[in-house]
């Protein structure tokens, strides 16, 4: 007799990973990938948007100034060149800081992941608004904290219960937000509750780690202060290139007190050593000048007709009774439907009908989100975007007069 | 021989697929024939094999197209002789409200069930029925997609409140669905190879969670695995039987996997048939195969020698 195991390692691996488990939902998104399927799943940039010529040019001049040693490790912190250009990008969004604050990770989501790393034990408290950014969770969860969810609303982050709790005498490690445009809402966390929010954590003394991916793609309305504005000294700013230039050359940062910093760097240079120089210093010369200001104008441009583009096709096909946020930026709109709706049931039915979206259950810890879905605007064209927000419509129809003759 | 090998396309079990063809392909290798896998979900099959003119179709496709007798009729069309079975049997043993039914009429023990077909509860009312359903089949029941593989869409059902919504999720992967009397016992698969069709040792499958759902399939460690199964010689005799039946019912041939369960009488219960069984390094043919010293290439040459001779 024996016993057959589909992996002879499973008794080895830590207990972190048993979280990690194949799904149906990931099955059906090999599917969704397809080029048939209108997908407004993925948060892919719209790179076609940079000429490839000021990228080939920033090529030549990295191999023209640095030569070799563009091919070569650097330093665990980042190429400093490439740091005191992340100056700049901070400061367009009002953010005043010091190179040596900086640290460059491998995309901002590396920058997560080492803060779980360096904050969170097995069973640490941590705050998270929700629903949240599934990397994040994803992140956070290989260090096995306990999740306190705050709720979004219109306004972002609901303060007010985060203060309930800690009144209550929960200690949350740290807070996690995306406050512009955040993933997967794409609402914007208000001028007075970003006040309420910096004043609160800093009484307690507990970290916000401010996540601004979206924070340049803002389509209209005037930028609000970031919480690191607000608070330098308690808020841990998390930064990309992905959503401005490139998410292939994956560069990101942390932005944070020195103490911080070098736990990070230390953190950092045991995962990988030290990020790419080449892609770094490619990422410093293409923030050299004003070129990225005016591709970036582009990109805004764009991204605000998909936006205009996908909330008219939802007004006209969603059925009577789902609601959607409206954001003023970034990639995504979120969509509550009716209770009865199961977005992670439907999905199959949907990519049968050639559409695909993000169910809301994986933006939530605690499996909350069955009636809510993210849809992307960011990467299909404006026909694409029409085209299969009609399909969904008509799927969500249909799904309705189902549920209506299973419950005469 | 010249084999394209028929792995991939365009269903969820896409991957599963892409990694069961590769391993053929290796193994056909092995045997000394000239194999290449053909992705139809990459390339313009039809155009794909006409240029490249193989002797032999192996099928690895999983799930609908490549189970459901399309790709085999288009195979008959081009007239390209492929591994497995025949297009109307095919699509008759991966439509579970069929191949009960066949099962059924063939004296196969399979459990008590019922059809509700998506259209019937839109245009015909038979929501009012679901009631009946449940009587019928009784609770703890189980809901699957008529049309789906890898247990995708099914839904175990304990209370007669969430029946509504297991049959909602699994309309989302087929135009019907199954309502099953869920049997409580051992999970066993029985692999049959070959012409005639020779059994394998019997799988035992224990899933962790108690459920062998699509996450306890393929995720590490979720399920134990014994080959050959606990079982007593008379009941291991018994799967093997029914396994043979289910087969012949169905008209399949050279390759199949029938899965069951053996309930606490001794009884084994045909829950379903497999035309295209994954044959991945952690796939339950290959394991059951591994328990007599069976390499996948042997299991491949018995099923390409099961092919070519129906040719003489």
């Amino acid at each position: 007799m024996a016993e057959f195991s589909i992996d002879r390692f499973v008794d080895l691996y830590a207990q972190r990973t048993s979280g990690m488990s194949a799904s149906e939902v990931r099955a059906l998104f090999a599917v969704a990938s397809r080029p048939e399927v209108v997908s407004l799943a993925g948060g892919m940039p719209y790179v076609d948007a940079i000429p490839q010529e000021d990228v080939l040019d920033a090529v030549r001049q990295v191999l023209g100034t640095h030569g070799m040693a563009s091919l070569q490790y650097g330093g665990g912190q980042g190429y400093a060149g490439l740091r005191d250009r992340l100056l700049d990008l901070m400061l367009a969004e009002g953010v005043a800081a010091d190179a040596e604050d900086v640290v460059v990770t491998t995309g901002a989501q590396q920058a997560l992941d080492l803060v779980g790393k360096i904050f969170v034990n097995p069973g640490d408290l941590i705050a998270v608004e929700a629903p949240a950014y599934v990397g994040a969770l994803t992140a956070f969860s290989a260090y096995e904290p306990r999740y306190l969810q705050i709720d979004l609303d219109d306004d972002g982050m609901m303060v007010d219960q985060l203060e309930e709790a800690l009144l209550r005498g929960e200690r949350p490690k740290f807070v996690y937000t995306c406050p512009n445009f955040g993933n997967p809402a794409g609402v914007t966390l208000s001028y007075a509750r970003r006040e309420q929010l910096v004043s609160l954590c800093r009484d307690a003394s507990i970290p916000i780690i401010e996540d601004n991916p979206y924070g340049m793609l803002r389509f209209e309305g005037d930028p609000l202060p970031c919480l690191r504005t607000l608070d330098p000294e308690n808020v841990i700013y998390l930064g990309t290139v992905s959503k401005v230039f490139s998410p292939g050359v994956r560069v990101g940062w942390a932005l944070a007190e020195q103490s911080v910093v070098q736990r990070l760097v230390l953190a950092k240079e045991a995962a990988d050593l030290c990020g790419s120089s080449f892609t770094m210093m490619l990422t410093e010369r293409y923030f050299a000048g004003d070129r990225w200001r005016r591709n970036l104008a582009t990109l805004v441009d764009t991204y605000r007709t998909r936006r205009d583009t996908m909330l008219e096709a939802i007004n006209e096909h969603f059925p009577d009774g789902a609601m959607w946020t409206v954001p003023a930026g970034g990639f995504y709109v979120w969509v509550t439907l009716p209770g009865w709706f199961d977005t992670q049931a439907m999905l199959a039915a949907a990519v049968e009908r050639r559409v695909a979206y993000v169910p809301g259950t994986a933006f939530y810890p605690d499996g909350r989100g069955k009636d809510q879905m993210r849809l992307a605007f960011c990467y299909p064209t404006e026909e694409r975007i029409r085209e299969g927000i009609q399909r969904l419509g008509s799927l969500l129809e249909d799904e309705e007069q189902l549920y209506r003759s299973l419950h005469p | 021989m010249k084999i394209a090998v028929l792995s991939g396309g365009r269903t969820p079990e896409r991957d599963v697929s892409l990694r069961s063809g590769h391993r053929v392909k290796v193994a056909l290798d092995e045997l000394g024939h000239d194999a290449w896998v053909v992705d139809p979900g990459e390339c313009a099959l039809v155009e794909t094999l006409t240029e490249t003119g193989p002797d032999l179709c192996y099928l690895a496709l999983h799930g609908k197209e490549g189970e459901d007798g399309t790709v085999q009729r288009l195979l008959d069309l081009l007239g390209v002789p492929y591994t497995g079975t025949a297009a109307f049997d095919c699509e008759v043993a991966f439509d579970k409200v069929l191949a009960k039914d066949a099962l059924s009429r063939a004296a196969v023990r399979t459990p008590e069930w019922v059809t509700i077909e998506g259209w019937a509860l839109r245009d015909l009312g038979a929501g009012a029925a679901l009631g009946t359903a449940a009587e019928r089949v009784g609770l703890p029941c189980v809901v699957k997609p008529s049309r789906s593989g890898s247990a995708l869409g099914v839904g175990f059902v304990e209370r007669e409140a969430d029946l509504a919504a297991a049959v909602m999720a699994a309309l989302s992967f087929s135009g019907a669905v199954v309502i099953e009397r869920k049997i409580v016992g051992t999970e066993i698969a029985v692999g049959l190879i070959g012409s005639p069709m020779d059994p394998l040792p019997c799988v035992e499958i224990v899933p962790k969670g108690g459920v062998f759902d699509y996450a306890a399939r393929y995720t590490a460690g979720a399920t134990d695995y014994y080959a050959p199964a606990r079982l007593a010689d008379e009941i291991t005799a018994a799967c093997i039987a029914v396994a043979r039946d289910a087969a012949d019912a169905l008209g399949l041939r050279d390759v199949t996997r029938v899965d069951m369960i053996v309930d606490a009488d001794g009884l084994p219960w045909v829950l379903e048939v497999n035309v295209s069984p994954g044959m991945t390094e952690t796939s339950l043919l290959p394991m059951a195969g591994h328990a007599v010293g069976m390499s996948l290439a042997n299991m491949c040459d018995r099923i390409v020698r099961s092919e070519t001779s129906r040719r003489d």
